[in-house]
C-alpha cells in the first residue's frame, strides 16, 4: 500500500464506517459514557449492558469521521462477551497503539491493527481514541461504583488521553 | 524579463476575454505552488486562512534582513535611519491603499485578532459601561466575538447580535429594534470567513452613527479581495491582517479615527509607546507609536510594502473580478455535485471566494484527507465560529477558498476529486 490515504481507509475502516456495528439500543445500560471531540465535533455515546461482569450488550451511537466511526463500531464488535478486565486490556493495549507507544498488538485483536493507519494523521489519531476513551471512562466509572452516574471525557483531556 | 517588467506589463497579467488574471504568469511568482503535494500538482484552495508568498515579498523581507536590519525610531545610526524609513514607507502605503487616511491613524499589530483585542481593551475598557450594548452579528469570526463576550461579561453590558438569513446574509428586517440608542457599538465582519457574504458595511456604519455608536469592521477577507475605502464606507475602526493578502505573517493593521486613537488610552505599556517616563508618571507618545510599543515585526512590516506594490499592480478592481469570473464557475460545477450543500449566498455580486460546503454522508475532516491525497489543500472545521455552525446546524464544514493565482484547473481539480471521493467512501 504505497497511498498512505489507502492505509488509514482500510477496507475494513471503511467497511465498519459505512455499517457500523451496535448501533441496536439496549434496553439494561449499566455503563452509560459519552464522549466528544472538540476539534472535529466527533460525538458518541456508549452504553453497555454488563452480566456477570461481562459485557452482555453494547450500543455505540457515533457521529464523526469515518475514523472516530468505525473505531466505535470496531470497539463494539470487540468488547461483547469479554470481562471487565478483557475490555480494560483491550482498551489499553488500542490507545497505546495509537499513541505509537506499542507497535504490535495481540493477534486476537489483528482487525484493529487497521486503526494504525491513523499515525500518519497525527491531527486523527484523537479520532480513533475517542470510543477507546469514552470506554474507559465508563468502566472507571463504573468500578467506581458510580454506575447510576453517565461518564463523560473530551479527547482534549491530556490526562486522560 | 524581470517581476518588475513583467508586472509593469499589465497586458501579461490581465486576460483581455472576460477579465480573468492571467493565472499562469501569475503562478510564476509563487515558487510554493510549484511543488507536487502527494504526487499531485498542488492545487491551494485555503487562501481563506492564509495566502501564499510572490517571490518579491519573499526578497524584501531577505533584504531587510541582509541589507538594512536595525531597530526602528530609536537609533541615531545609519542601518536605523533607513530601517525606520522603510518601516514608516509601508504605514504611508497602507494608509493610501485602504482610501487614503492620515498616516497616523495606521497601527501596526501583529494581526486582526490583536488589533481588535487592542480596541476592546482600550476602547471598549474606557467607553462601555453597564447596561450598555454591543451589537455583533452571528457570522462573526472568533476574532470578533470572543474580545466582545468578555467585555460584555465584564462591564455588565449587553450583547446583541444581528441573525442570518437562511441564505447567508445579515438579516436586517429588525435592525432597528437591535442597533438602538443604548449601542455604544457595532462589531461587524466586511466579509464572513464561511459563508463569503459581503455585509453591507455603509449602510451599517451610517445607521450605527445615527444611534450614536461606534463601528468596528473585521476586515481580514475582504482588504485582500476587494478595493477597500475606509472613508468611503465611514467606519471607525478597521482591522486587516498582511498574511492573508500575500503578505507576511505577524503583520496587521488597526485603523482607527483619529480622534478615536487619541482618547483612547494604550494598549501595550513598555518601551517605543512613551513620551517621559519617571519613576512617578508617564505621558504617552503620540500617535501611532502610543500603540506600538515594543520592537514590532519590523522585516515583515517592510515587506508588507512590497505586498501592497503587488496587489497595486495587478489591481484590485482585477483581482475582485477574477475572483466573480471564478466564484461563478465554482459554484456552478460544485452545485452539480450530488448531494453537496454550500453554504452561504449563491449570488456572486454578494459574496466572495470562500466556499464552504458539506456532504451528507462524508465528514468535513475526511472530505480534506481526501482532497490532501490528491494534492488539494482545502480547510476542515468550524473556522473559528462555532456559534455560526450552531445556527447552520453543522459541526463543521470544508471550505475551499479561492485568491489570485487560483483559475478553472484548480476548481476542475476540486470538482473531480470531489466526485472520486464519493465512489471511495462507497456514498
Amino acid at each position: 500500500m504505497s497511498d498512505p490515504l489507502d492505509d488509514m481507509y482500510r477496507e475494513v475502516i471503511l467497511d465498519h464506517y459505512r455499517s457500523p456495528r451496535g448501533k441496536k439500543p439496549i434496553k439494561k445500560k449499566d455503563i452509560e459514557s459519552e464522549g466528544k471531540n472538540p476539534l472535529c465535533g466527533d460525538e458518541i455515546e456508549m452504553e453497555l449492558d454488563m452480566d456477570n461482569n461481562k459485557v452482555k450488550d453494547v450500543h455505540v451511537n457515533c457521529h464523526g469521521c469515518a475514523i472516530s466511526v468505525a473505531s466505535g463500531s470496531m470497539l463494539a464488535e470487540y468488547i461483547k462477551g469479554k470481562s471487565l478486565d478483557e475490555v480494560k486490556k483491550i482498551g489499553d493495549v488500542v490507545k497505546k497503539m495509537l499513541k505509537g507507544e506499542v507497535d504490535n498488538i495481540p493477534d486476537d485483536l489483528s482487525d484493529l491493527d487497521a486503526l494504525k493507519g491513523v499515525r500518519n494523521y497525527p491531527v486523527r489519531i484523537k479520532c480513533a481514541l475517542l470510543a477507546w476513551m469514552t470506554l474507559i471512562e465508563g468502566v472507571k466509572n463504573y468500578e467506581k461504583g458510580k454506575n447510576h452516574q453517565k461518564a463523560s471525557i473530551s479527547t482534549e483531556d491530556k490526562e486522560k488521553q | 524579463m524581470t517581476m518588475e517588467a513583467k508586472l509593469n506589463n499589465k497586458e501579461t497579467i490581465v486576460k483581455d476575454n472576460k477579465g480573468v488574471l492571467n493565472t499562469n504568469q501569475i503562478r510564476t511568482d509563487f515558487p510554493i505552488l510549484n511543488q507536487p503535494i502527494n504526487n499531485h500538482r498542488l492545487v491551494y484552495l485555503d487562501n481563506a486562512a492564509t495566502t501564499q508568498k510572490p517571490q518579491s515579498v519573499i526578497d524584501a523581507q531577505n533584504e531587510f534582513y541582509l541589507t538594512i536590519n536595525a531597530n526602528i525610531h530609536r537609533g541615531l545610526h545609519t542601518l536605523a535611519e533607513k530601517a525606520t524609513n522603510a518601516y514608516e514607507k509601508t504605514r504611508e502605503h497602507v494608509a493610501r491603499f485602504i482610501g487614503g487616511v492620515k498616516t497616523e491613524e495606521i497601527i501596526f499589530t501583529n494581526g486582526t485578532t490583536e488589533a481588535i483585542n487592542m480596541v476592546a481593551y482600550t476602547w471598549g475598557e474606557k467607553n462601555i459601561n453597564e447596561g450598555d450594548e454591543i451589537v455583533i452579528t452571528e457570522m462573526e469570526h472568533h476574532a470578533n466575538l470572543v474580545p466582545w463576550v468578555i467585555l460584555a461579561k465584564k462591564k455588565k453590558a449587553i450583547l446583541k447580535r444581528i441573525p442570518i438569513t437562511p441564505s447567508g446574509y445579515l438579516n436586517l428586517t429588525e435592525i432597528e429594534d437591535i442597533i438602538s440608542s443604548k449601542t455604544k457599538l457595532l462589531a461587524v465582519s466586511h466579509m464572513s470567513n464561511v459563508l463569503g457574504t459581503i455585509n453591507p458595511i455603509a449602510d451599517l456604519t451610517k445607521l450605527a452613527h445615527e444611534k450614536g455608536a461606534v463601528i468596528l469592521v473585521d476586515g481580514a477577507q475582504a482588504v485582500p479581495h476587494l478595493p477597500v475605502d475606509v472613508k468611503e464606507l465611514g467606519v471607525d475602526f478597521y482591522a486587516f491582517s498582511a498574511h492573508k493578502m500575500l503578505g507576511p505573517t505577524g503583520v496587521g493593521v488597526l485603523y482607527g479615527k483619529k480622534e478615536l486613537l487619541e482618547a483612547m488610552p494604550p494598549f501595550n505599556m513598555g518601551g517605543e509607546m512613551i513620551d517621559t517616563v519617571t519613576f512617578d508618571d508617564i505621558t504617552w507618545a503620540e500617535l501611532p507609536h502610543k500603540f506600538e510599543a515594543g520592537t514590532p515585526n519590523i522585516a515583515g512590516v517592510v515587506a508588507f510594502d512590497e505586498t501592497l506594490h503587488y496587489l497595486e499592480k495587478i489591481g484590485m478592481e482585477n483581482i475582485r473580478q477574477h475572483e466573480i469570473t471564478l466564484l461563478d464557475y465554482a459554484l456552478k460545477q460544485l452545485t452539480r455535485i450530488e448531494g453537496l450543500e454550500i453554504q452561504g449566498p449563491l449570488e456572486v455580486t454578494n459574496r466572495g471566494g470562500a466556499i464552504s460546503f458539506t456532504d451528507p454522508e462524508i465528514h468535513p475532516h475526511d472530505i480534506s484527507t481526501f482532497l490532501d491525497s490528491r494534492g488539494i489543500a482545502i480547510r476542515a472545521g468550524h473556522h473559528c465560529a462555532q456559534p455560526l455552525m450552531k445556527i447552520l446546524q453543522k459541526v463543521a464544514t470544508a471550505r475551499a477558498s479561492l485568491y489570485i493565482y487560483n483559475d478553472r484547473d484548480d476548481i476542475d481539480a476540486l470538482v473531480e476529486a470531489l466526485k472520486e471521493m464519493r465512489r471511495y467512501f462507497g456514498v
